[in-house]
């Protein structure tokens, strides 16, 4: 067997056996998954397909601002727009979270109260990383606290490239830990940063070691570092949510983030998901975009299937 | 479950393309009559009759053979390399800018998907002859000596897999060493190549340096034993090989075959499964299989080999099969019922060997000809399915336990034109691939073609070598 269910619970004992795991994954050929992630991206999706696909990706997106700029009018705007995308068509899908720094959950949570919009919280020292566990705990919690549906955690890719990679599985778990803290249940979105581990086969492996480590979703970006989300790593990604669907029965979700703006990205994200892991996971329970830009692309796509025209920048709303 | 995500049709149109009722033969730079009876081209998908084609007659080759010969005697030998040059570029550049009508046309008359003849044969067509085109003139730094020369005239005969590709295989290498051609394509897809004549009249090649005369085992026959043809080049069935073999032996005619092949796709069990799976998919099911070097017969390591089956029977119920126009198409029409009735023939023959057939889920079109992917598992090298060329969707599946195994079962063939090796080793691929007796030996892909790349068989694959600077060698007076 190539991947070995027995096996799983034992796999986070050590550095040693999650290595030995971890290594044991098949490789990923570089030249094959861009290969075939560019093939799949020269799907024609028109007409009934497009304004079922253009609907689908609106209710699936994180609508995110992370920036030091951001301020309390600019989260309630973003969540007017969660609400309502289109102020003048009630048909629009809502999105499926807004994702926030931290100390602005408590206000989108009272925004978005519990029109099931999400509210999703960047923890444990975004984008990079770089702090103490006990800091990250705090972090985490006090967006659970605050209550945060869900926690966008950051892996520490320094550990994972220097091979530590018990450290990452334990702190993963201590997060998801905090996530359940007084009868909370917030998701575990697990970032890897995948722009900074390079290879397909780091991709494969940090999406292995998050999922065993207790992951609910995992994503490719914090949208900090370039390259952000890329077709091949979410399709490696995919294929390892597959695999571990194989094993376990249990479906985890994939969020590619950062870089996805046009509504033919996001089509391209979408046929991915559809011919690698299947319906199953077209939902936004199970996939997400993270993005900022792209619902306006959207909407503006959604206006000219309908009135046949398009209208432009002006007609969808600045946030 | 969520709704299912169902990808509405999106079909290519076919106004960009206009087919005559009937073709004559491109004869001496101008469409001419024919003399004999004719056929019909149909569209495999739909049996729609697209075009009246014309089965040139003994007459007619002589009178293109001819043709050739007074263009290649007053006009070609005498025109400079650089100046080929130009023709070849000027006819790179308008497949180009016509790729669309080709890629329609091809996908009619073929049955195969446009995604792949608008996306790999046409871009290929352009791409041979923009490659020959550079050699035109560097003929003498081509490493035959200072001063090769030309054959004469060239008589080609090509198959119907890849109509426009094979044409182009063929002709571009010719016309840049300085031959002249008289080439025919294949009776069940001669429509790209009259398009083609079209292309030679636009770029203003001058007359007989090409000539196309369409029609179908007889006419190839005449053409090949045409007396006045130097060199001839098949690509086609080892059966008609052997015949044109037999014809030219004994004359001063070279010779170059291009045959069939059976070839093993050899998987490790350290291979980047998923890639492999892929791998395993364009090996067998690009094209509906009708691929000379297709990866036919799947030698999987048995450790991994349920796996690996599981896994890509999954990727086979993703593939889309239908409409070949759509561009959401993966898997189109048999080319004709000929074909498909081969085909048929021999996956029944596996079914009464006990290998066990499966296949993909997928509905049929009640019209045309269609062969939904079939993968046979428990195949061993006694099947007549391990061993004979299928040409279509159907994958044998064999084991081997060791590297030396699976290098013994991938030569046990009496063809030998392409293999492919799937593992993460580096040193493993190079070892096995220089134990295979195949001419072309991918690793860690399959089906990849680049004009910069010589192509050719071992065996009953055939001789001679075509594409990259051995290309050339088959049309100049060299060893």
């Amino acid at each position: 067997m190539l991947l070995d269910p027995t096996s799983l619970g034992e796999v986070g004992r050590s550095d040693s056996s999650l290595r030995r795991f971890l290594h044991g994954l098949p490789g990923v050929d570089q030249v094959g998954a861009d290969a075939r992630a560019a093939a799949l991206s020269t799907r024609s999706i028109k007409t009934t397909a497009k304004a079922f696909a253009i609907d689908l990706a609106i209710s699936m997106i994180d609508l995110t601002t992370l920036e030091g700029s951001d301020t309390p009018g600019k989260v309630r705007s973003l969540c007017a727009k969660a609400l309502a995308p289109d102020p003048h068509d009630p048909t629009v899908p809502r999105t499926a979270a807004v994702c926030v720094y931290n100390d602005l959950v408590g206000l989108a949570k009272a925004d978005l109260g519990d029109s099931g919009v999400k509210v999703a919280a960047v923890a444990t020292a975004f984008p990079s990383g770089r702090a103490s566990l006990s800091v990250k705990l705090a972090d985490s919690r006090d967006a659970v606290l605050q209550g945060a549906d869900e926690i966008d955690m950051v892996i520490d890719r320094g550990a994972f490239l220097s091979g530590r990679y018990l450290e990452i599985f334990e702190e993963i778990a201590a997060v998801k830990g905090v996530c359940h803290e007084g009868g909370a249940t917030a998701h575990l979105k697990v970032i890897l940063e995948t722009g900074e581990l390079q290879t397909y086969d780091n991709v494969r492996r940090a999406s292995w070691l998050a999922m065993l480590a207790g992951a609910d979703f995992i994503k490719t970006s914090t949208g900090k570092i370039s390259p952000a989300a890329t077709l091949p790593v979410t399709l490696v990604m995919l294929e390892a949510c597959r695999d571990w669907h194989d094993i376990t029965g249990v479906r985890i979700g994939m969020k590619p983030a950062g870089g996805i703006r046009t509504t033919k990205d996001a089509m391209k994200y979408l046929v991915l998901v559809n011919e690698t892991v299947g319906t199953e996971w077209l939902t936004p329970d199970l996939f997400r975009l993270g993005a900022s830009s792209l619902l306006n692309d959207l909407l503006l796509q959604r206006q000219k299937m309908a009135t046949g025209r398009y209208s432009g920048p002006d007609y969808v709303t600045v946030d | 479950m969520p709704a299912p995500f169902e990808y509405a049709p999106a079909p290519e149109s076919r106004s960009v393309v206009d087919i005559a009722s009937s073709y004559g033969l491109f004869i001496d730079g101008a469409f001419v009559d024919g003399t004999g009876t004719t056929i019909k081209s149909i569209n495999p998908a739909t049996e729609e009759v697209l075009a009246e084609i014309s089965v040139a007659s003994d007459a007619d080759v002589d009178r293109a053979v001819k043709a050739a010969r007074r263009a290649y005697t007053r006009v070609w030998s005498k025109t400079s390399g650089a100046e080929r040059a130009k023709y070849l570029y000027r006819i790179a550049r308008l497949v180009q800018e016509r790729s669309r009508e080709l890629a329609v046309l091809e996908t009619l008359d073929n049955g195969k998907p446009i995604k792949e003849s608008r996306d790999v044969d046409i871009p290929l067509v352009a791409a041979h002859f923009f490659y020959y085109a550079g050699w035109a003139d560097k003929l003498e730094h081509a490493g035959f000596g200072p001063d090769p020369k030309p054959l004469g005239v060239a008589a080609q005969v090509i198959p119907w897999n890849f109509p426009l590709l094979m044409l182009a295989w063929k002709i571009a290498p010719a016309l840049a060493a300085g031959n002249t051609v008289v080439l025919k394509p294949a009776e069940t897809t001669p429509l790209t190549a009259l398009l083609f004549a079209d292309i030679c009249q636009q770029a203003d090649l001058p007359p007989g340096v090409v000539n196309i005369v369409t029609g179908a085992g007889e006419t190839g026959k005449a053409l090949v034993e045409h007396p006045g043809v130097d060199k001839v080049a098949f690509t086609g069935s080892t059966e008609v090989g052997k015949a044109i073999a037999r014809s030219v032996a004994g004359t001063s005619k070279k010779l170059t075959l291009e045959l069939g092949g059976k070839a093993a796709n050899i998987v490790f069990d350290d291979a980047p499964v998923d890639q492999t799976v892929e791998g395993i998919v364009a090996g067998i099911f690009f094209n509906q299989g009708h691929v000379c070097c297709a990866g036919s017969r799947l030698l999987v390591q048995e450790s991994i080999a349920d796996e690996l089956v599981t896994r890509l029977k999954r990727r086979l119920g993703t593939l889309r099969l239908g409409d070949p126009l759509d561009k959401n198409t993966d898997i189109g029409a048999i080319n004709s019922l000929e074909q498909l009735e081969r085909i048929r023939h021999l996956a029944g023959v596996g079914d009464d060997e006990g290998a066990e057939r499966w296949t993909a889920d997928c509905d049929l079109p009640a019209k045309g000809y269609w062969f939904a992917p079939t993968v046979f598992t428990g195949v061993s090298q006694a099947h007549r399915i391990a061993r004979e060329e299928i040409f279509g969707p159907v994958l044998s599946v064999l084991t081997f336990r060791t590297p030396s195994e699976a290098v013994e079962k991938a030569n046990n063939t009496p063809y030998g034109l392409s293999a492919g090796i799937w593992t993460e080793k580096g040193s493993r691929i190079l070892k096995t691939a220089a134990a295979m007796r195949a001419g072309v030996v991918w690793a860690n892909t399959f089906n990849r073609f680049d004009p910069t790349s010589p192509f050719g068989g071992y065996k009953e694959s055939g001789y001679g070598r075509e594409g990259g600077r051995h290309g050339l060698a088959a049309y100049l007076d060299v060893v």
